[in-house]
């Protein structure tokens, strides 16, 4: 055997977290899962949430498990998914450990669509404003990376996220400006904007569910391609990686999920962010395993987010989107802290 | 470039950023007038130079003297502290998109505020004063948490006051989705920005501050300039890095606090500002002066805009903001072609 | 008689020692050159010198007092620096760079004198910058923007300059170009020079004061015609090799061994 061919110590104890790590995760998810199904504002006997799911019994309970906490549930596991790997993608894609759809200003680009179709084109159906959801946060991403590209040094972490600070800054300018001017229209969109997984239910996920599918399937068949482009664009076209292409298609499954996400969920920030950096921790660079782990962990964050909404201000409710800014904006700085000068 | 040595002075001027910085004060005067005679009661341009000469007759005097002039003159003054807090943002960050967001500092004001409007229920004051607070508290800890080691670094700065911004953007999304209808409407409306309304009590406090803030900064401009040019380079030719920069830091966010407190946050005066003059003018140079007029001019025209096309009061801050857009899509298409 | 001199330096990034009890003096009117392998610590020393880094322990001084206790105007108008990591502002000219030097020299009531103008003048001359005056500065080539870098530090009109490997980044041509002009700086206008260079054969070249050194100590120091030996860059660097009269200055040339010789 030659010296090639014997895995070092180190590489063979990660391969093993890494295998190890999946179905640990998976386990993870559906303990969480089954939390969010029995845990509400409500306080419901589990014997009662397990004869809601298997049966509607017509009781009150079985309704508010089978209409609002299954829906809700899957809703956010939806929801975490695709902003977990559109995380991973935009780190990858950017070369940037800062990325996020919502500190780089894409999902207030989906959001300020989403206000313009409903307050002045009256559309209310998810189905179609998920639409301008789409075009918003493709519109944004392209804004953001362009802006955030000018100079010598281009796209650097600073200039990203001063760049989407700057973007997102823009369009709440524009969507306060629309909604002042209509109280009723404002008193609708201060709610929505929060980030909430409250009365999304299933028709929601019928209709935008598609489209995070096929965000996530481009995603995976990326991942190979990520992981050439991740030395450089050079490297990436001396290993045979198509850079335009990959850009391309890993642009559009960003704008799948981010836009997709944000059209159901409203803007929720930070879960695109951390997740990618827990993958990481776990399972190296390998954008594959990476993407694997995000799928895991994101809904992870965000159901269990959920939760803890549901349960910390009890019987009142904490928007999932206030939760996962709180927690995540100090991972944020602290990440910040920990990253060198010269990589920002 | 010209050398005015008078005695005892000697200073060197940019010809091209002495003719912008004139060419400014006209057209910031200009727009003064327009708008001082605009209102419910419009005034013609001489009876505004009328006026302001202390010839004019009493009817326009009074509306003149109560409501037009310390509305244009906070505009003014309150445009021109934010342009120079911008440039000064931008200098230290090395940034074009450098602005008070940056130091968490816009963030924390809302957040101050809004505490104070749907929690406390508070008069006028108070939500100066709430909003002030809670700017200076997150500017502070964000300058804290972003100081390590080896000092403060521009890069980590801005990120720690992006992060910041982004918690109490959440802070603040929950206090307006708890509050009434009319309580979060006043909120907004507090948000983004106007000079409605604004009397001589709103002119005194903020002239008053950058009597003392603007010779600050202007003593200051030139450790800034040693400042672009790296640490190294400035600390080799004399100049106190990090007490610099916290000093300017300082200045710049107590030009912010003063602005905000009065008007609120208006968006994007501070961001472009600095760098519609500094294209203007083209120096390499931060720019205070150019910067503060032409923050100045931008308010105070924004607002003539905005009083004329509406007839609804419409808060200065929805015009800046739809400028501020229309900027940034410039921004966009000019570096186009730059990679 | 020295007036930059150090003694019993030790120097640090937060946990990591570069040097301990370090001790050194710039002798005056000579173009010192301090040479190592990477990480010898001879950045760090520079960085000392130049008051950009504090010591732990031991002090830095400038005209026998501690460099750390004078203002700091005061000792940039004694002690120049061409730092390496230089950030041009966006769309400044030549001639505005250069002018930035003169700060020290200037104060909030006096910006601009009939001095400072001369001196950006001699120093763009000096530098052969004085045509790119109006350019910007981003435009230029490497080799011009390095020249006009060098020209602000003159113009700070120091009788002590330190230079952290200006010859970094620069071709071949460039490199020999910029130290020619150093060169010229020490013999004719009689400063007090002191330079990191990587290359050991520049370094023998214009060097009148050569410092080696090796984890964070300097293990010789002298004339390089005395100081260099292949026994003592087989120390230093760890590289085998020989030793030879350069044949256009007579300096010593390092001539690395051959691992393998390729048949002709």
């Amino acid at each position: 055997m030659s010296v090639l061919a014997t895995p070092v110590p180190a590489e063979r104890r990660r391969a093993l977290t890494r295998a190890a790590g999946l179905p640990i995760a998976a386990a993870a998810l559906v303990a969480v899962i089954l939390l969010s199904i029995a845990v509400g504002a409500k306080s419901i006997p589990i014997g009662d949430v397990i004869d809601g799911v298997l049966r509607d019994d017509g009781s009150e309970s079985a309704a508010i498990v089978r209409e609002l906490r299954v829906p809700r549930t899957l809703v956010g596991l939806a929801v975490g998914m695709s902003l977990g790997v559109a995380g991973a993608l935009m780190q990858a894609l950017t070369r940037n450990p800062l990325a996020d759809p919502g500190l780089l200003g894409i999902e207030a680009g989906a959001s300020a669509a989403v206000v313009v179709a409903i307050a002045w084109l009256g559309l209310s159906q998810p189905r179609a404003y998920v639409w301008f959801a789409f075009a918003g946060a493709a519109l944004a991403s392209v804004v953001v990376y362009v802006l955030g590209s000018r100079g010598r040094a281009g796209a650097t972490p600073v200039r990203l996220a001063l760049s989407g600070t700057a973007v997102a800054a823009a369009l709440t300018a524009f969507v306060y400006g629309v909604t002042l001017l209509d109280p009723e229209a404002f008193d609708e969109f201060r709610f929505w904007d929060v980030g909430s997984l409250v009365g999304r239910d299933l028709t929601i996920l019928r209709d935008v569910g598609p489209f995070l599918l096929a965000g996530l399937v481009l995603a995976v068949a990326l991942a190979r391609p990520l992981n050439a482009l991740a030395m450089g664009d050079d490297s990436g076209r001396a290993l045979g990686a198509h850079i335009g292409r990959t850009r391309a298609f890993g642009a559009l499954a960003i704008t799948l999920l981010c836009g997709g996400a944000t059209a159901v969920a409203g803007p929720i920030w930070f879960v695109g962010l951390a997740i990618p950096h827990l993958a990481r921790a776990i399972a190296g660079p390998d954008q594959r395993w990476v993407i694997a782990y995000s799928v895991l962990l994101a809904p992870i964050l965000l159901v269990g987010a959920d939760v803890v909404g549901r349960v910390i201000v009890r019987p009142g409710e904490l928007e999932v989107g206030i939760i996962t800014a709180l927690v995540g904006a100090p991972v944020f700085i602290a990440l910040v802290r920990r990253t060198r000068i010269a990589q920002l | 470039m010209t050398a005015i040595a008078l005695r005892g002075l000697s200073l060197r001027v940019r010809r091209r950023s002495a003719a912008v910085c004139a060419a400014l004060v006209v057209a910031t005067f200009a727009a003064s007038v327009l708008s001082v005679g605009t209102g419910d009661f419009p005034l013609s341009v001489g009876e505004v130079l009328a006026v302001l000469a202390g010839q004019g007759d009493p009817a326009a005097t009074f509306i003149v003297e109560t409501l037009r002039l310390p509305r244009v003159l906070t505009a003014l003054l309150v445009g021109g502290a934010f342009g120079i807090a911008g440039a000064i943002f931008q200098s230290v960050s090395r940034n074009p998109l450098g602005s008070p967001d940056i130091i968490g500092f816009t963030m924390g004001s809302v957040t101050g505020a809004f505490v104070v409007i749907l929690w406390l229920d508070g008069t006028t004051f108070q939500i100066a004063l709430g909003a002030v607070c809670g700017g200076m508290v997150t500017a502070i800890a964000v300058y804290l948490l972003a100081l390590q080691g080896g000092g403060l670094q521009g890069y980590r700065l801005v990120l720690v006051g992006i992060g910041a911004s982004a918690m109490l953007l959440a802070v603040n999304d929950y206090l307006i989705t708890r509050a009434t209808r009319d309580d979060a409407f006043q909120a907004a409306h507090w948000m983004i920005g106007s000079v409605n309304g604004r009397g001589w009590e709103h002119v005194w406090p903020v002239a008053a501050a950058l009597a003392v803030l603007v010779p600050a900064a202007l003593m200051l401009a030139r450790p800034l300039a040693m400042l672009e040019l790296g640490d190294d380079a400035a600390r080799a030719l004399g100049v106190p890095a990090e007490r610099s920069r916290l000093a300017l830091v300082f200045v710049a966010v107590g030009l912010t606090a003063v602005a905000t407190a009065s008007t609120g946050p208006i968006a994007f005066v501070a961001l472009a500002a600095p760098q519609i003059a500094r294209r203007l003018t083209r120096a390499a140079a931060p720019g205070l002066v150019s910067a503060g007029l032409m923050g100045a001019l931008l308010l105070v025209a924004s607002d003539l805009i905005a009083q004329r096309l509406l007839s609804v009061d419409l808060p200065v801050g929805i015009m800046t903001g739809a400028l501020g857009g229309i900027y940034l899509g410039w921004l966009l298409f000019s570096g186009w072609g730059r990679t | 008689m020295t007036r930059l001199r150090a003694e019993e330096l030790e120097l640090a990034y937060d946990e990591r020692v570069v040097t301990e009890r370090l001790g050194i003096e710039i002798p005056d009117g000579s173009f010192t050159i301090i040479v190592g392998p990477n990480a010898c610590g001879k950045t760090t020393l520079l960085r000392a010198l130049a008051r950009l880094l504090k010591p732990r322990r031991g002090g830095v001084y400038l005209d026998g007092e501690l460099i750390t206790s004078q203002p700091s105007k005061e000792v940039a108008r004694r002690l120049g620096l061409l730092p390496q990591s230089a950030i041009a502002p966006d769309g400044i000219t030549a001639a505005d760079l250069v002018a930035r030097g003169r700060y020290p020299h200037q104060r909030l009531l006096r910006q601009w004198s009939r001095d400072d103008e001369r001196a950006v003048a001699e120093a763009m001359a000096a530098t052969g910058v004085s045509d790119l005056a109006n350019r910007i500065v981003d435009e230029l080539s490497g080799g011009q923007r390095q020249r006009v870098w060098l020209a602000m530090a003159l113009a700070q009109e120091t009788p002590i300059m330190l230079l952290d490997e200006p010859t970094t980044f620069l071709d071949i041509a460039h490199q020999v170009e910029v130290l020619d002009l150093c060169a010229d700086l020490h013999a004719e206008q009689g400063r007090t020079l002191v330079a990191v260079l990587h290359d050991l054969n520049h370094a023998c070249r214009y060097a009148t004061h050569l410092v080696a050194m090796r984890d964070g100590a300097i293990v010789a120091q002298g004339e390089p015609s005395d100081t260099v030996s292949a026994e003592l860059v087989e120390e230093v660097f760890g590289l085998p090799c020989r030793v030879i009269d350069d044949p256009e200055t007579g300096t010593p040339l390092v001539v690395p061994n051959a691992r393998r010789v390729r048949a002709p």
